[in-house]
């Protein structure tokens, strides 16, 4: 997994953002926006809706260029390190990429090889069935997706996040359509990645029950509150 | 996290062929996408000798000119599809954040998107041929003109396609940017099967289509990732 070194995450953080701006329909979402993303962080970006954290988290993960500001990954500008940031990171959006004509192995298989996975052959499959196995999927891997149900559906999309270890899961309102187990696995599945040294951001309108001494808290939205 | 992980450069061949199978395998699944632009195709060639009469004179004389717009309008009717369904499934954002450049991502696509909609109807195109009068030079000259020019075509309307992914009808749209940039495609295309089929050279013509396949393949998919981005983006 991971490698971890308590003296370097004092160092450098992963995603920095230093004064964000992002204007919508002239109407400002949030500005001067700054923040760092450290391993082993689990930050949760709060606000009502239409507040704008679907456009910060798509903004982060580099989806938009809607905004004025700086991010960086691992102390270098975002422009200068696509690849590798693309490669250590892993977004998970309202829209899940689930392609409902192929099964759950095969929707996972080219998700990896887009990716760029070094698995290959059997360590692929091997690898593939084991995340489907740990979303609670074991038996379902070769059925079509439009045959499964949409909490189903939702597990084959974050069954990505076990393909490959990765350093940063960005993470679009992950909770919704998962049922009540599934979202107390996946609660413990998030604290034990970020344990690891990885990182997670992540929307939610569900109350985490996630220790409150390593949960981090973007609020958006505050300025209007009173209107 | 103590140390930056290796930056391991992913494969191009194995991104390429990925996105390529993906494609082929979805559209082998649904196959009316497979068929509504082939059927088109013949369809409209059908219609001609109807409407224009079926004197071998006339059709020998238009029936290049008549394959050519036909197979234009089946691509520019297909093309809509190309990035739609990734859209509106998710799945283009996957595309777009994967470590791949997006150009190996988008000619992986449209590779498969050629296969699906091209082949099929360059292969029915002899028998159209027969039907409209066409010598057997001719006919042998026009499936290699089809061959050079319909992935240019692709490449053109898979422009107009991502450009209008992110609009709720871009349909018509895709026609206003991509058919002017048919028009050198067509020139040159029916030119040359005309050539043929009054004996003369047609090398030359052959030569722009190829020309032309090469140009739009090595630098259109950058245009087709560039309106990508901006349509996800917006």
């Amino acid at each position: 997994m991971l490698e971890t070194g308590v003296e370097s995450q004092l160092i450098s953080p992963l995603l920095e953002a230093k004064s964000l701006l992002c204007e919508r329909d002239d109407r400002v979402l949030f500005e001067e926006l700054s923040f760092a993303i450290t391993a082993g962080d689990i930050t949760q970006v709060e606000g009502p809706n239409g507040s704008g954290k679907t456009t910060l988290i798509r903004i982060l993960c580099g989806l938009s260029s809607a905004y004025e500001g700086q991010l960086s990954w691992r102390g270098r500008p975002m422009s200068q390190c696509r690849e590798q940031f693309c490669q250590q990171h892993i977004y998970f959006g309202h829209l899940t990429g689930i392609k409902a004509p192929l099964s759950a192995e095969e929707n996972l298989r080219w998700m990896a090889q887009c990716r760029g996975s070094s698995l290959k052959g059997l360590a692929l499959d091997n690898a593939v069935d084991q995340a489907l196995a740990k979303v609670g999927l074991h038996g379902f891997e070769d059925a079509p997706v439009y045959t499964l149900s949409a909490g189903q559906k939702r597990r084959v999309a974050l069954a990505r996040l076990f393909l490959e270890p990765v350093a940063l899961w960005v993470l679009d309102e992950p909770f919704t359509a998962i049922d009540r187990n599934g979202v107390a696995e996946l609660e413990s599945i998030i604290e034990q990645h970020a344990k690891q040294g990885g990182a997670v951001v992540l929307t939610t309108h569900h109350e985490l029950s996630i220790d409150p001494s390593h949960l981090k808290v973007i609020r958006l939205g505050d300025a209007r509150e009173g209107l | 996290m103590a140390v930056e992980p290796e930056m391991t450069y992913p494969s191009l061949r194995q991104g390429l062929w990925a996105i390529f199978k993906r494609d082929l395998v979805i559209a082998f699944r649904q196959r009316s996408d497979l068929v509504n632009s082939l059927f088109f195709f013949i369809m409209v060639i059908t219609l001609f000798p109807l409407g224009v009469g079926p004197e071998p004179e006339i059709l020998s004389r238009i029936g290049p000119g008549v394959l050519w717009i036909a197979a234009l309008l089946s691509t520019l009717l297909s093309v809509d599809s190309l990035f739609r369904q990734d859209y509106e499934d998710g799945s283009l954002e996957i595309l777009l954040l994967s470590p791949q450049p997006l150009f190996i991502i988008v000619l992986g696509k449209i590779m498969a998107h050629w296969c699906i909609t091209a082949v099929p109807l360059i292969l029915v195109s002899p028998l159209l041929g027969v039907m409209l009068f066409l010598d057997a030079e001719t006919i042998g000259v026009l499936i290699v003109t089809l061959l050079l020019g319909t992935p240019v075509l692709s490449m053109i309307s898979a422009i107009g396609a991502a450009l209008t992914v992110g609009l709720r009808k871009g349909g018509v749209l895709i026609a206003v940017i991509a058919l002017p940039l048919y028009v050198p495609v067509l020139i040159f295309g029916t030119s040359a099967v005309e050539a043929a089929s009054m004996s003369l050279v047609f090398s030359g013509q052959l030569a722009y289509l190829a020309a032309l396949a090469i140009f739009s393949i090595t630098l259109a998919p950058f245009a087709i990732a560039a309106g990508l981005r901006i349509s996800v983006s917006g």
